[in-house]
C-alpha cells in the first residue's frame, strides 16, 4: 500500500519508529546511535530508526539492515486479535495500526501472509460497529464511541457521521442553502473565544 | 536523529487542521533548511572522497543522508498548507490569513490561481466554466441575503450599486453572492 506523499496523516504515520539491526557499516553516522560512542554506526548495531528511513533503506536484494516487528504485529498479539477484534483499544496499540502494518509487510518477513490476513481480519471484525454507531450518533458527544478506535477507522467514522448530517440536513430542507466555509467559521469562534478570555 | 525539526512543522500543522491557519515558522523553517544544507554538504563531500579514493563503504551514509534530505523537502512543502484555501476563500484571501503566509507560499498561491483559472477557462466551450460556482445544487436563480457585515458597495450585472449594510436584507442573483458568502460577508436566508 503506497503513502500518499502530500498527507499529513501519512508524513506523520512514517515517522513511527521501528525496531532494527544494521546488516553493514554506516560511516562517519556514529552520532545517530545514542548508546555508543563511535564515529560509525557497527554493522550488526541494533537501534531504532523511523519508518520513512527504514524504508528507504531496505533493500530486497542486499543486506542493508532488517526490521524486526512491532509487538502489536507478532504472533501474541495475532492471536488476540483473531480471538476478538472489538477488544482491543487501537488507539493505545499505536494510533496507526493499520496503515503502519500494511507499510511493514514491505520488509519482506516470512510472517507477512499472517500479518496481512490478521489486519485484514481484525478490520472486518470491528468496522460493523464502526459503521453502527457512526450512522446512528446525530447529534451527540462521540468521543466514547472513537477513543478506542485507530486513524483508519476514525476517518471512516468521520465521513459516515458527515454522511449522515447530510442527510439530515436534507431532510430538513437545508440542503441547498449556501454556507460560509468552515475555515470562516472555525476563525470566528476562535475570534470571540480570544475575546471573550 | 535527523528531520525531527521537520516533523515538528508537520504536527503544527495537523493540530491546527480544523482549518485556520498557523503563522508562518519561519524560525523553523530555517532550520529545516540549514539540516539539509549540511547534509547536503556532508555528502558532497563524502561523494568525492568516495569517487576519488574509491571508498564505496561511504556510499550507505551518503544514501542515508539523501533519504534526510528528501524526507525534510516533503514536509516544508507549501501545497500542504494552502491549496484548500483557494477553494475556500476564493480567490482574495482575507489579509488575517495573508499575514500568516511568507513570500513565497503567496507566490505559490498566486500561480496556483492562475493555473485553476486556465484549466476552468478551458472547459465548457468559449466563455469557461466556473467550478468553484455552485458548491450546492441550485434551486433558483436569485436568492435572498442578509448582510453581516459592512462591506460597501456592490454592483450587480444590470448596473445597479447596492450598499451592504450590516442587517439589511437583499434579493439579489445567487450567482453574485456565492462568493460573499462563503466568505462570511452575507448569510443565505431560507425561508
Amino acid at each position: 500500500m503506497e503513502e500518499n506523499f502530500l498527507s499529513l496523516d501519512d508524513i506523520l504515520l512514517s515517522h513511527e519508529r521501528l525496531p532494527i539491526r544494521t546488516e553493514i557499516t554506516f560511516p562517519r553516522l556514529g552520532f545517530l546511535e545514542k548508546s555508543s560512542d563511535t564515529q560509525d554506526i557497527a554493522e550488526g548495531t541494533k537501534m531504532e530508526l523511523p519508518l520513512w528511513l527504514s524504508k528507504a533503506l531496505y533493500e530486497r536484494k542486499r543486506r542493508v539492515l532488517s526490521v524486526e516487528l512491532p509487538k502489536v504485529y507478532r504472533e501474541g498479539w495475532r492471536t488476540v486479535f483473531n480471538a476478538d477484534p472489538n477488544v482491543v483499544d487501537l488507539h493505545k496499540m499505536g494510533p496507526y495500526y493499520y496503515s503502519l502494518g500494511s507499510q511493514m509487510l514491505h520488509f519482506d518477513s516470512p510472517e507477512n501472509p499472517d500479518i496481512a490476513q490478521t489486519l485484514l481480519q481484525t478490520f472486518i471484525g470491528r468496522f460493523r460497529r464502526t459503521m453502527d454507531s457512526s450512522q446512528n450518533a446525530y447529534n451527540e458527544d462521540t468521543s466514547a464511541l472513537v477513543e478506542r478506535l485507530d486513524c483508519l477507522e476514525k476517518g471512516l467514522f468521520r465521513s459516515g457521521q458527515s454522511g449522515l448530517n447530510g442527510f439530515q440536513s436534507w431532510e430538513k430542507g437545508q440542503a441547498t442553502q449556501l454556507t460560509a466555509s468552515s475555515l470562516v467559521l472555525n476563525y470566528r469562534k476562535r475570534k470571540i473565544t480570544d475575546i471573550q478570555s | 536523529m535527523f528531520c525531527e525539526k521537520a516533523i515538528e512543522l508537520i504536527r503544527e500543522l495537523q493540530r491546527m487542521s480544523d482549518g485556520q491557519l498557523p503563522a508562518f515558522n519561519e524560525d523553523g523553517l530555517r532550520q529545516v533548511l540549514q539540516e539539509m544544507e549540511a547534509l547536503y554538504e556532508q555528502n558532497q563531500s563524502d561523494v568525492n572522497e568516495a569517487k576519488s579514493e574509491g571508498r564505496a563503504e561511504l556510499i550507505p551514509s551518503i544514501k542515508l543522508r539523501h533519504c534526510c534530505l528528501l524526507r525534510n523537502q516533503r514536509c516544508i512543502r507549501p501545497s500542504l498548507r494552502i491549496r484548500a484555501l483557494r477553494w475556500e476563500y476564493g480567490s482574495v484571501l482575507p489579509p488575517n490569513i495573508r499575514f500568516h503566509m511568507c513570500a513565497e507560499e503567496l507566490q505559490w498561491f498566486g500561480q496556483y490561481k492562475k493555473s485553476l483559472a486556465s484549466f476552468m477557462r478551458s472547459l465548457g466551450g468559449e466563455e469557461g466554466l466556473d467550478i468553484t460556482q455552485d458548491m450546492k445544487p441550485p434551486k433558483s436563480l436569485y436568492i435572498e441575503v442578509r448582510c453581516l457585515k459592512d462591506h460597501g458597495e456592490f454592483e450587480i450585472d444590470d448596473g445597479t450599486v447596492i450598499l451592504l449594510k450590516k442587517n439589511s436584507q437583499h434579493f439579489l442573483p445567487r450567482w453574485k453572492c456565492e462568493q460573499l458568502i462563503r466568505q462570511g460577508v452575507l448569510e443565505h436566508v431560507v425561508s
